[in-house]
């Protein structure tokens, strides 16, 4: 057992994927707060997918990935906005029209390459083999980047994703920061790629800050719980990763998955099964109630 | 310091609009507003459905710019929204599935002018708890915002109003779905403000309201059809104009304003 959990610490590609796992867990975790309360889950799927060309140029040109992808996620999350500032164009339908052009370049692009059958699975499903101290030094330092800011404007976000009439009124530039938020969430993607992969960064979006949402009514406390759920399901699934030899990916989302439904079944005042059995309990013939959800409180 | 009265007309006006208009597409939604509104004045904006009040408020709030002419605050073009002016919309936007709780809501109002590298103090919080108590919602403060029935909303986002309220406060139709209790306690609000110099305008379609809570009554339909106390303003003359329908004039005893039966608008 001990073996179990200390064995992958003896290669650095695994201490470096265990540390980038951490901090995508946690930035991933806190933005994904404010996409779930937002409902902007097809953004973040789509900012996903919409930064392959520039990874494909950066493979092509012989440049670091992580950089082609963040210039390619900041061009195209301007682009979202610019389109739907035109009014007569919903948010969702620029989003698609961006999305599938941007992924179909990339494809284009990528399909006049040899050899890189591998390194699209990689950047598809997440690889631990592939964390080099370079890309480790690139993701903490976006990382941090991507916390500072979300830490220093958490109020104006906060607002915009609350009531956005009341801020603009309180003189909040909702396009501006609507603007940053986009940029955020490219950068948070962008550095969850490597580990996690372009297919399933949004269940490191989504997952974790669904599963705190079940457990707190409280904002700040949402953002921690869904940062720890986050970090231990990536922690957790690079050991299955190593162990079982599954894309990493996939292994961390499905560790994920795992505590969300867990939470979503036996958390004590909302869960599916443990509400029932409580109500079981105090109500020991439920059949006879007409509406025990709907009765007041004695 | 001299408390300025409710009707001292020869102070400098603190929001001034001249000639202006405003359009929606093609739309014309305003034309011609020319106005001064004064500080400790509270002014009512009467009107029937599509009058242009809303549209009024939005343009002193900053959140739509007019398409011809100014607004001036305190003498100085506005452009976009004040600090020192607070809207207080008709319809929020808000999320209430958002987990956010009351007290926490209302804080948001003070967000602007506290330094963003700290979080809110233990004065903040009491200024907060204050402002609840002020709308009768300081029992309520721990609760979701999600929980609480729409006139508690209401009144949750107007304490939050009054944190950050500055020298005007635009309220869009307060006195609307509001029980009375809370109706009274945003009459003895509007006066307490008035008595400390703000400008409170506020768009309403209770005309006995307008006459009773108001210094200054202003009739809209698309531009100004009468403006000047309740008893200059609501004749049934000027009344039948504005509104189109029968009016009927009741004479209230305990006011000098021939006061119109409320429920015709
Ligand atoms: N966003 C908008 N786009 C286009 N037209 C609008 C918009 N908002 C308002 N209007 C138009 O402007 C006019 C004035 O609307 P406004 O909301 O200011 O009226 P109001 O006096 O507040 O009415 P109510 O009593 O129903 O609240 C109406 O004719 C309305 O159709
Ligand atoms: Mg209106």
């Amino acid at each position: 057992m001990t073996a179990w959990l200390t064995d992958p610490w003896q290669h650095t590609f695994m201490q470096n994927a265990f540390i980038a796992i951490t901090l995508v867990g946690i930035i991933c975790g806190a933005m994904g707060v404010f996409v779930t309360l937002r409902g902007l889950a097809f953004l973040g799927d789509a900012l996903a997918h919409a930064i392959f060309p520039g990874v494909v140029i950066a493979f092509i040109l012989g440049g670091n990935f992580l950089v082609g992808a963040i210039i390619a996620a900041i061009i195209v999350s301007l682009g979202i906005g610019a389109i739907s500032q035109s009014g007569r164009i919903n948010n969702d339908t620029a989003v698609g029209v961006l999305f599938v052009g941007a992924f179909s370049l990339g494809i284009a692009l990528m399909s006049t390459q040899s050899g890189y059958v591998r390194d699209l699975n990689a950047f598809l499903f997440g690889s631990i083999l592939g964390v080099t101290r370079s890309d480790l030094t690139l993701t903490v330092a976006v990382g941090m980047i991507v916390l500072a800011v979300l830490l220093l404007f958490r109020r104006e976000l906060t607002m915009i994703s609350f009531d956005r009439t009341f801020s603009k009124s309180n003189g909040l530039n909702l396009w501006l920061y609507d603007q940053l938020f986009l940029v955020l969430l490219a950068m948070a993607i962008v550095i969850s790629l490597q580990t996690v992969g372009n297919i399933l960064v949004l269940a490191m979006l989504v997952t974790p800050a669904a599963t705190a949402r079940l457990l707190t009514n409280d904002l700040r406390k949402m953002v921690v719980l869904s940062c720890l759920t986050g970090s231990l399901a990536g922690v957790a699934g690079l050991y299955l990763s190593y162990h079982q030899g599954v894309p990493s990916g996939a292994a961390v989302v499905l560790v994920s998955t795992t505590i969300f439904a867990i939470v979503f079944l036996f958390e004590p005042r909302t869960g599916a099964i443990s509400n029932r059995v409580l109500r079981r309990l105090h109500h020991p013939h439920p059949e006879k109630d007409d509406f025990p959800a709907s009765r007041p409180a004695a | 310091m001299v408390i300025p009265g409710p009707h001292q007309q020869d102070r400098k006006p603190l929001l001034t609009a001249r000639e202006l208009s405003v359009h929606y597409e093609e739309r014309s939604a305003l034309r011609d507003i020319t106005l001064d509104i004064y500080p400790g004045r509270t002014v009512s904006l009467l009107g029937p459905n599509g009058a242009g009040k809303s549209t009024l408020l939005k343009v002193f709030a900053g959140m739509i710019p007019p398409s011809h002419g100014s607004v001036e605050l305190a003498g100085t073009p506005l452009s976009g929204a004040h600090e020192s002016v607070t809207y207080v919309p008709q319809r929020t936007g808000a999320d209430w599935t958002f987990p956010i709780s009351v007290l926490e809501a209302t804080l948001l109002g003070l967000s602007r002018s506290r330094p963003r590298w700290r979080p809110f103090s233990r004065r903040d919080r009491d200024q907060a708890i204050q402002a609840l108590q002020e709308v009768k919602m300081d029992h309520l403060s721990a609760a979701q915002i999600g929980a609480l029935s729409g006139g508690q909303q209401q009144r949750v986002f107007l304490a939050r109003a009054l944190l950050a309220c500055g020298r005007v406060l635009l309220l869009d139709e307060p006195f609307t779905g509001v029980d009375i209790p809370t109706q009274e306690m945003l009459v003895e609000l509007f006066e307490r403000l008035s008595n400390e110099g703000t400008a409170v305008v506020y768009a309403t379609h209770d005309l006995q309201q307008a006459a009773s809570t108001s210094d200054e009554v202003i009739l809209l339909n698309g531009q100004i059809v009468a403006r000047g106390s309740p008893a200059e303003v609501m004749s049934e003359k000027i009344l039948r104009t504005t509104f189109g329908g029968q009016v009927i004039v009741v004479h209230a005893s305990n006011t000098s304003a021939p006061v119109p039966d409320e429920a015709l608008i």
